[in-house]
């Protein structure tokens, strides 16, 4: 039984329900066809939400956009865009190779994805650090996967985080793999929450396949974290229904029988809002229909933007050292940029 | 049966780790996704299901404590032989491999012996995320007790790879991520070593010596065939080890040719072109007839996918570099 059937008065009114609920569909939609575009080598190598898209719901709609951040890992970028259109859209962009994707434009208050696992967790931390020294309203959610725990940067980042009572909520998408590494090899803990004792901060682990109840602890962590009360660690389960990324074959690995008996939260949380009568099977092709839509148009402007080799050069500082800059005459002169002299051979890079 | 057979790199490195486990019951085989799922490129491939679940460790997600337990597992009397998925993830074992592994010996004035063997794939051009081409060999060359290789080839893999772990002191042990499938020769199938600190001639020449190591041998020596056309014969030196440094194969190769490029995929400034530049200053200046001429990467971080070709030094840099050396009148 979901966190909404048992409580008759919940916060969340019906058209936030649903909205959830369209976030979700949307997510997996935008999902599959980034992972598409790598498969018809458009796009370089990602990894597909399915199994997370509560999750994303729950903290999109818990958190405020105005004044939060959220420092993603990889996976959650596009389930984000209650926090502003151009995640979504920068992160096509990520995924196309594109410098651009890196630049997810102000005032959303997203971070680009994280590659170097738990890293963003310290980050997290400085930045509620910061805000808070400078009496800004707001706090901070990192993501980190159920593997990335294990890194040190997670333990040093959590413990900090108590010690300074930092608005800061830490958020495990524990979705049972690492890859091929399950969370019997990462761990011997009962769970991810009772880390938080070790830190001396609250922690709680939810459903993850209900965005109702993600959406609940992460409120709840928001308003003490605001209040001056400090970070909170979440552990929000789910399973990873997809492969790993793009290079993965999840079939070497996961038992079958355990991905059959999984749950899909779009399936899950569908089924419990028509059964209250907000969500139908016309509303899901609708968003679904959206979503392609979206998307297309996403595709399409991210293919055509323009990019330059010399983009390599650029915002590696705020003011190009003296030799880099003579790197990067030296390759216009090659790329016949000033009309110099051609290519030896066109498009040879070998 | 045929004593050699023709092997991608990939299939070397998992060739040489079978045979090496067989041999030797110490080596012990650890990291991240290298047991069931036989490693993210495979290169483990088969030794779980060989050799079992206490020689073939999936690790929890930690590069620091896998470099770390190397130290105390290679002082217990094993042969830690562990992997770091991508080089770039090194950077969260860097005080355990540069402050720790690389020191055990030293400061405990040789009671422990350190015969770790990290292996770990680097290296662009096949359009990975953020972190996993970087090349950090020079990082690693500059710390002292640290032994450095890097095949390019996949006989040199298998040879290598064996000599690094029955050597007694720690080597990092990278693999061109690039070459895994594309580079494939003849790897002979018996015992094979290939000593550390001695280079490889790949093309012979008496023009111009291009030194390099890692996937750009490949680049030069396709610098190289298509020069031969144009008259200019280069001479392709493999340096297979950066530390120990092959001063003998380089000091011969600009006494013999008077004109030497250095092609590496690292960033300009502090890369081991440097060194090897600064070698022959020391050793062979008096043999030079030209300036010495750098490829290199440019002192940006390692771009993404759109902007990689750009990037990582291909044919014709290393052409117009061998070129430009070679019109050099003396
Ligand atoms: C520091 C670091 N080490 C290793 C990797 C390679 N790697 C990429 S994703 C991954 C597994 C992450 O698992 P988890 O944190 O559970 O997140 P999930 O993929 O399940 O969302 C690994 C080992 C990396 N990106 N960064
Ligand atoms: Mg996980």
């Amino acid at each position: 039984m979901s966190s909404l059937t048992d409580a008759t008065d919940h916060p969340l009114d019906d058209q936030t329900l649903r909205a959830m609920m369209q976030a979700m569909v949307s997510s997996r939609v935008f999902s599959q066809r980034v992972f598409n575009l790598q498969r018809q080598g458009r796009a370089g190598t990602n990894a597909p939400v399915d199994g997370s898209e509560a999750i994303l719901a729950g903290v999109s709609y818990a958190l405020d956009p105005t004044q939060d951040w959220i420092l993603p890992q990889y996976r959650e970028l596009v389930g984000l865009e209650r926090f502003g259109t151009d995640v979504l859209d920068r992160y096509v962009l990520y995924a196309l190779g594109h410098p651009d994707g890196g630049h997810i434009p102000a005032p959303t208050r997203v971070w680009p994805p994280q590659i170097s696992l738990a890293t963003q967790v310290p980050h997290a931390v400085g930045l509620a650090w910061g805000m808070k020294q400078q009496g800004e309203d707001g706090c901070v959610l990192a993501f980190l996967g159920d593997g990335s725990t294990s890194e040190g940067d997670f333990y040093e980042a959590c413990n900090f985080a108590a010690v300074l009572d930092a608005p800061v909520i830490v958020l495990v998408v524990n979705n049972g793999w690492a890859i091929s590494t399950p969370v019997s090899t990462q761990t011997r803990a009962k769970n991810f929450a009772e880390k938080s004792h070790a830190f001396g901060m609250p922690g709680v682990t939810v459903d993850g396949t209900d965005p109702v109840a993600v959406h609940d602890a992460v409120s709840d962590a928001r308003s003490r974290a605001v209040a001056g009360a400090g970070p909170t660690l979440i552990e929000a389960t789910t399973y990873r229904l997809g492969p790993h990324t793009t290079a993965d074959d999840p079939t070497r690995y996961v038992p079958a029988d355990e991905l059959a008996a999984a749950r899909d939260p779009l399936v899950t949380f569908g089924v419990e809002l028509a059964a209250r009568g907000l969500w139908s099977e016309a509303d899901e092709a609708e968003t679904i229909a959206t979503a392609d839509a979206r998307m297309e148009t996403a595709v399409q402007a991210g293919e055509a933007r323009a990019v330059s080799g010399e983009e390599i050069f650029e915002h590696v500082y705020a003011h190009p050292t003296p030799r880099l800059a003579r790197q990067q005459a030296e390759f216009r002169a090659r790329q016949g940029l000033d009309g110099a002299r051609p290519q030896t051979r066109p498009g040879g890079a070998s | 049966m045929s004593d050699s057979q023709v092997m991608t790199m990939l299939e070397a490195i998992n060739h040489t780790l079978h045979q090496e486990m067989a041999r030797d019951e110490r080596v012990i085989v650890f990291g991240e996704d290298v047991g069931a799922n036989g490693g993210v490129f495979r290169a483990t491939e088969g030794l779980h299901e060989q050799f079992g679940s206490s020689r073939v460790v999936d690790t929890p997600l930690a590069e620091a404590v896998i470099a770390g337990t190397a130290v105390g597992l290679a002082a217990s009397g094993m042969v830690p032989v562990p992997e770091i998925q991508f080089l770039g993830f090194s950077y969260q074992a860097f005080h355990q491999i540069a402050g720790q592994i690389a020191r055990l010996r030293y400061r405990t004035r040789g009671r422990f012996e350190v015969p770790i063997t990290i292996r770990s794939p680097f290296g662009g051009g096949v359009r990975t995320p953020e972190l996993h081409s970087d090349s950090l060999e020079a990082q690693y060359a500059n710390i002292p007790g640290l032994k450095i290789v890097l095949p390019a080839s996949a006989a040199d893999a298998k040879g290598l790879l064996a000599t690094a772990i029955r050597d007694p002191d720690p080597v990092m042990f990278l693999e061109p991520l690039r070459g895994y499938r594309m580079i494939k020769d003849e790897v002979p199938l018996g015992e094979h070593l290939v000593p550390f600190g001695q280079a490889r001639t790949v093309t012979e020449g008496s023009d111009v010596a291009v030194i390099t190591w890692s996937y750009m041998v490949d680049v030069a020596r396709r610098a190289a065939e298509e020069l031969a056309a144009e008259g200019i014969n280069a001479r392709v030196i493999d340096l297979r080890t950066l530390v120990p440094l092959d001063v003998d194969a380089i000091v011969a190769a600009v006494e013999d040719c008077g004109r030497v490029v250095v092609v590496q995929e690292a960033p300009e400034t502090n890369g081991f072109a440097s060194e090897v530049i600064a070698t022959i200053n020391d050793n062979a200046f008096y043999s030079l007839e030209a300036p010495v001429q750098r490829v290199s990467g440019y002192d940006a971080p390692y771009p993404v996918g759109q902007l990689e070709d750009h990037y990582v030094p291909d044919v014709d840099r290393v052409m117009d570099a061998i070129r430009a050396t070679a019109e050099v009148p003396t």
